[in-house]
């Protein structure tokens, strides 16, 4: 599936609700789906700067594709990088590098993240792109 | 209902802020610690002084000039006497606290030699730890700290051992930002001074609160931020012994801080404009002073006792809550509680209290070193003030007894 389709996928099953208490509990709920990352990258390396909670993240690549691990000590900060990573593993590099990061808008999830918290997702989305540079600059 | 004599409903309805809705919600605004709303009294000299009288002071023949000259002159009067200084030229205006103990950390690094200690409360913040860290980068001196207890009080025996006779300087907040705590700043100018030490009391999270009478208490140098005493932001004072003000150098130099300029060499203007070069934050200053005149319109002694009482209401309703500790509970406190609840981070408890309309702060409230000391990664502070209601604490309570069924 393209990452275009699973935002889209994500964007519709977000507009089922109409408050915001069922919309965190269903990004509660998607973090519990979250492929774990391995106990041992949980260090300095791997944390994603700039979040109030700590965000780890892990990326290895399987047969051209790039799949992430991440976690997260606060569960709604584990919901968001779940969505994330949900978007863009499984996926080509070169395509992570080029998607699109509007449906994030279109969730409502910006628009409800102050602006520390906001930093904390501009900066996961970058840590997730900052991989696939990195592993597109091993393909080539 | 607590009655202490103070109208709350009618002094709500001077705080416009207050009639806002945040996701739907009525706000309930509990990060006072961060910074007070401004009331209308307030709000409106901002706007008379853009409106009437904006002009450059202290040097402008005209009549705008002259308005703008004798706001900015009257607040600092108006502070003087609000802290009690003997001199208004003791009370020198800057951006906030943390310009404050920076002005005076700075005009330090010529007083102190390799191996002179330097002491410093466990419970600062941050702006009152790095400035000394600084300093004592600079300077070779040595900084040491005054432990605290499991409960956020201060050692002060342990205190008292520190003190010897390399100690120059003492730092201590008169109210923590992260607890609540209450110093005991008399025993701690006491005990410093009888060691021949100096001290520096923030008192930023005090002076909403309380009243400190720098004379009585005999402090080397006091600070407040206009904006945590429902003034506005980015304006502050220092209080300053008129001997160690006239000891220390200038901060910065610049306009106004000058007698004469020659390249060969300038001599500096006299107390308080060696400390206040450039143009200063007029309209600000001037609104501080306006603020001053609300809280003492109000109150402070009818301020603290209503704060108490909402102090005392607010663990009653959050402690009831399952797993929820409060940290720092001490027998003197402001109206702050910090808190946690087990196995929940904070930030998912402010993210989701923040989605019912109430404002906390969350995380370490740049006193790591406490939160270290708890060996916690940060809590949810909710911080009050006078316009708080025990129904807010209500809404509180019932918020983070929702976030705790939803995170769980």
């Amino acid at each position: 599936m393209t990452i275009q389709k699973i935002q889209q996928d994500i964007v519709d099953e977000f507009s089922m609700f109409d408050d915001w208490m069922q919309r965190y509990e269903y990004m509660i709920e998607l973090g519990k789906s979250l492929p774990l990352i391995d106990e041992r990258y949980k260090d300095e390396d791997h944390i994603v700067k700039g979040c109030q909670s700590k965000v780890w993240v892990h990326a290895e690549l399987k047969d051209d594709k790039l799949v992430f691990t991440a976690d997260s000590d606060a569960i709604i900060t584990k919901g968001i990088i779940a969505i994330l990573v949900r978007a863009f593993s499984n996926q080509k590099p070169a395509d992570i590098i080029d998607a699109d990061t509007g449906f994030i808008d279109a969730i409502g999830l910006k628009e409800h993240l102050s602006p520390t918290r906001a930093n904390g997702l501009v900066n996961m989305i970058k840590q997730l792109k900052l991989y696939a540079v990195a592993y597109q600059t091993q393909l080539n | 209902m607590i009655d202490t004599g103070l109208n709350i409903t009618t002094i709500r309805k001077d705080f416009p802020i207050l009639q806002r809705k945040v996701n739907g919600y009525p706000l309930v605004y509990l990060d006072n610690a961060a910074t007070s709303q401004t009331p209308r009294q307030v709000i409106d000299v901002i706007v008379d002084y853009y409106s009437n009288y904006n002009a450059n002071i202290h040097r402008g023949v005209h009549a705008l000039s002259q308005e703008a000259t004798d706001a900015y002159e009257k607040a600092r009067l108006k502070i003087q006497k609000h802290f009690n200084a003997s001199k208004a030229h003791e009370i020198i205006f800057t951006s906030g606290t943390t310009h404050s103990i920076n002005l005076v950390a700075s005009g330090f690094t010529g007083f102190l030699k390799k191996g002179d200690e330097v002491l410093v409360s466990a419970m600062e913040h941050h702006s009152n730890i790095v400035p000394w860290q600084m300093l004592c980068e600079r300077s070779g001196a040595i900084l040491k700290v005054i432990p605290m207890t499991q409960e956020g009080e201060l050692n002060l025996e342990a205190y008292g051992a520190l003190l010897g006779t390399r100690t120059r300087l003492v730092f201590c907040n008169h109210v923590s930002n992260a607890l609540g705590t209450v110093n005991p700043i008399e025993d701690i100018i006491r005990m410093a001074h009888r060691a021949g030490a100096a001290v520096l009391i923030d008192g930023a999270q005090a002076a909403p609160h309380i009243i400190a009478d720098v004379q009585q208490l005999d402090v080397d140098f006091y600070t407040a931020s206009a904006h945590k005493m429902c003034g506005p932001t980015g304006v502050g004072m220092l209080y300053g012994k008129e001997e160690w003000l006239d000891k220390l150098p200038p901060y910065q130099g610049g306009g106004e801080m000058i007698e004469e300029v020659r390249f060969e060499k300038t001599t500096y203007a006299g107390l308080p404009h060696k400390f206040e070069a450039g143009t200063p934050n007029i309209c600000g200053g001037s609104a501080f002073g306006a603020a001053v005149d609300d809280l003492n319109g109000i109150g402070m002694e009818a301020i603290a006792r209503y704060e108490e009482e909402l102090l005392a209401y607010a663990p009653q309703k959050l402690l009831t809550i399952e797993g929820l500790r409060i940290y720092g509970t001490a027998k003197h406190k402001t109206a702050v509680i910090s808190f946690n609840i087990d196995g929940i981070h904070p930030y998912d408890i402010g993210t989701l209290l923040d989605q019912m309309g109430i404002a906390v702060r969350t995380g370490h409230h740049c006193a790591q070193p406490v939160m270290d000391f708890y060996e916690i990664p940060g809590t949810v502070r909710a911080s009050f003030s006078f316009y708080n209601t025990e129904e807010e604490v209500d809404k509180l309570a019932n918020g983070v007894e929702k976030a705790r069924q939803m995170l769980t």
